[in-house]
């Protein structure tokens, strides 16, 4: 039998009357890396912020080690959480902390470590970010890829058994991402963690993943592993894979729609 | 017609705007109380963290105090001024130490240090705070595991509590010393008796009730500064936004307050 880390059955939400997600059923299986793919704007931060039980769905459940999300109360949550990473999109450090602070806050908080301790600790989980020796300086003082991997230390942190990646490489450049690449898998298949990544990179998609979730118009459009996803016959996942501007997949409406629209009174 | 309708409308989803905001803002209380009181005795919960806690007492009283020394002196030699226009009058001028020494201990003292506070403290929580909400990091302390209630909340509202009777105290003092320089340099009022004077008007319960008051308007600026801070929507802008309804809304239920308690002391515990 396969081991579900993660359960979500009907799954819907909506922001005023614009339906995100409709009806979304998947299981994440744990130890394994599954990256969410989609287009921009079509849902995957809120899914994420769903799943870690920060955003309350309009139906459906998320059974995280057989615990409902939904319906947990604070304790289940902060005990749940502890066992949680996450990497925001937009990194979301504390600003007033410095980098070490930021990734030893969670070590302080949850846990009696001697402070010489998790000094180490910190030490380490930078270092395999690849930025040991800028503990002391604040996140204003740091670019915005150093930012999104001190926010991977900072989820890495407390060696969750779940860590979710909001776009880990968005603002990296294609070595630093490799690395990232390197870590995420290597995070999954030495330790054991479950790792849910979002991204646009197909490239890294393929390298990491051990199946791929497609997202599309608030559905899951198909699901799989990476050669299943690149033999899909489905011309949305095609035309996604391939980045062309021509396809099913059209930002707006057809030309006709849009001359009315932009010449009609309003 | 219609437009009656629709001013009762608009009438009423204010109201309820209003009333949905005074119950999110009672949650927070019931929570904050709940992580100061009770979740730091129970079992395996990591308790308050008394380094936040002087920290944030450390940053409001030393950002404060100066501003409070002025405002209160400025306010004990007003005091003394215009109360001794009226005693002169009677005759009676030597009691201006007496008048002055009452009205900052039961009023000045209490209401002015608490709006230096409001406008200091109040305003950089909530520009703190909501900032913060802004940036995620509410949200990434939420993901840790972290209650923002107990670890951001919590720290700021002790610290207003044990600090704004503090500053009212030194605020009396400073106001009473205000009244003497006035009292004794510019309307000749010998040392020794105005000192008497000063010390045979107060009693204990006109200090107790200032402190009393000064203790419900930290309650006040730490809620409503923390409330709005946590609930900012849209960047900076609602960070300002914010920032000004915080100050202008403790500012003004600082003043009922005061009313509703200053009539409590007169008409019930006489
Ligand atoms: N709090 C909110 N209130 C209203 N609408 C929202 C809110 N959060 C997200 N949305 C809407 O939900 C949709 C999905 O947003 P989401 O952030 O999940 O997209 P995404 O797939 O992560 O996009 P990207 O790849 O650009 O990060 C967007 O159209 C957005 O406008
Ligand atoms: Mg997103």
């Amino acid at each position: 039998m396969v081991d579900h880390i993660i359960e979500v059955r009907n799954l819907d939400k909506s922001f005023g009357d614009r339906k995100i997600l409709n009806g979304i059923n998947v299981d994440f299986e744990r130890g394994k890396t599954i990256v969410i793919m989609g287009g921009s704007g079509c849902g995957k931060t809120t899914f994420l912020r769903i799943l870690i039980g920060m955003l309350r769905p309009d139906a459906g459940s998320v059974l995280i080690n057989n615990i409902d999300i939904v319906k947990a109360d604070e304790d289940q949550l902060i005990e749940l959480r502890k066992k949680f990473g996450m990497l925001f999109q937009g990194s979301a450090l504390f600003n007033s902390m410095t980098v070490g602070d930021n990734v030893a806050l969670a070590l302080r908080e949850h846990t009696d470590l001697d402070e010489e301790i998790i000094r180490i600790m910190v030490k380490i989980k930078l270092e395999m970010v690849g930025l040991s020796g800028f503990e002391h300086l604040k996140p204003a003082e740091i670019s915005g890829g150093m930012k999104k991997r001190v926010g991977l230390a900072r989820a890495i942190a407390m060696d969750p058994e779940l860590v979710f990646y909001d776009e880990p490489g968005a603002g990296l450049d294609p070595v630093v991402m490799a690395v990232i690449d390197k870590l995420i898998f290597d995070l999954s298949k030495k330790l054991g963690m479950t790792s849910i990544v979002v991204t646009h990179e197909m490239e890294s998609a393929f390298r990491i993943a051990d199946k791929i979730i497609m997202l599309y118009e608030g559905k899951i459009l198909e699901q799989g592993t990476v050669d299943e996803i690149k033999n899909s016959k489905n011309p949305v996942v095609q035309q996604f894979i391939t980045g062309s501007a021509e396809g099913p997949i059209a930002l707006r409406r057809s030309g006709e729609d849009y001359f009315k629209e932009l010449t009609e009174e309003s | 017609m219609e437009f009656a309708i629709r001013a009762l409308e608009h009438i009423g989803k204010n109201a309820r705007v209003f009333l949905s905001h005074l119950s999110s803002l009672y949650s927070l209380m019931v929570s904050n109380f709940y992580w100061t009181f009770i979740a730091p005795f129970k079992k395996g919960q990591k308790g308050l963290s008394r380094e936040h806690v002087s920290y944030q007492c450390v940053f409001m009283g030393n950002k404060s105090i100066s501003i409070v020394f002025l405002v209160s002196l400025f306010m004990g030699m007003i005091m003394a001024m215009q109360t001794a226009y009226l005693l002169k009058k009677f005759g009676v001028v030597m009691y201006v130490g007496s008048l002055v020494a009452v009205s900052m201990c039961r009023e000045l003292g209490p209401l002015l240090t608490a709006i230096v506070i409001a406008g200091r403290a109040g305003a950089a929580i909530t520009a703190e705070l909501g900032t913060m909400k802004v940036a995620e990091e509410i949200d990434a302390l939420e993901v840790m595991g972290i209650n923002p209630v107990r670890y951001l909340v919590v720290p700021r509202i002790l610290a207003l509590v044990i600090m704004l009777p503090c500053l009212t105290m030194f605020a009396d003092l400073v106001g009473i010393y205000g009244g003497y320089l006035i009292g004794h340099y510019s309307i000749n009022i010998p040392t020794g008796l105005y000192i008497q004077k000063t010390i045979d008007a107060l009693v204990l319960k006109d200090i107790w009730t200032g402190l009393l008051k000064s203790f419900v308007f930290a309650l006040i600026i730490g809620f409503i500064g923390c409330y709005e801070g946590l609930i900012v929507k849209g960047g900076a802008e609602g960070v300002g936004k914010a920032t000004t309804i915080s100050v202008v809304a403790s500012i003004t239920l600082i003043i009922f307050a005061d009313c509703v308690l200053t009539s409590l002391f007169y008409f019930v515990f006489v």
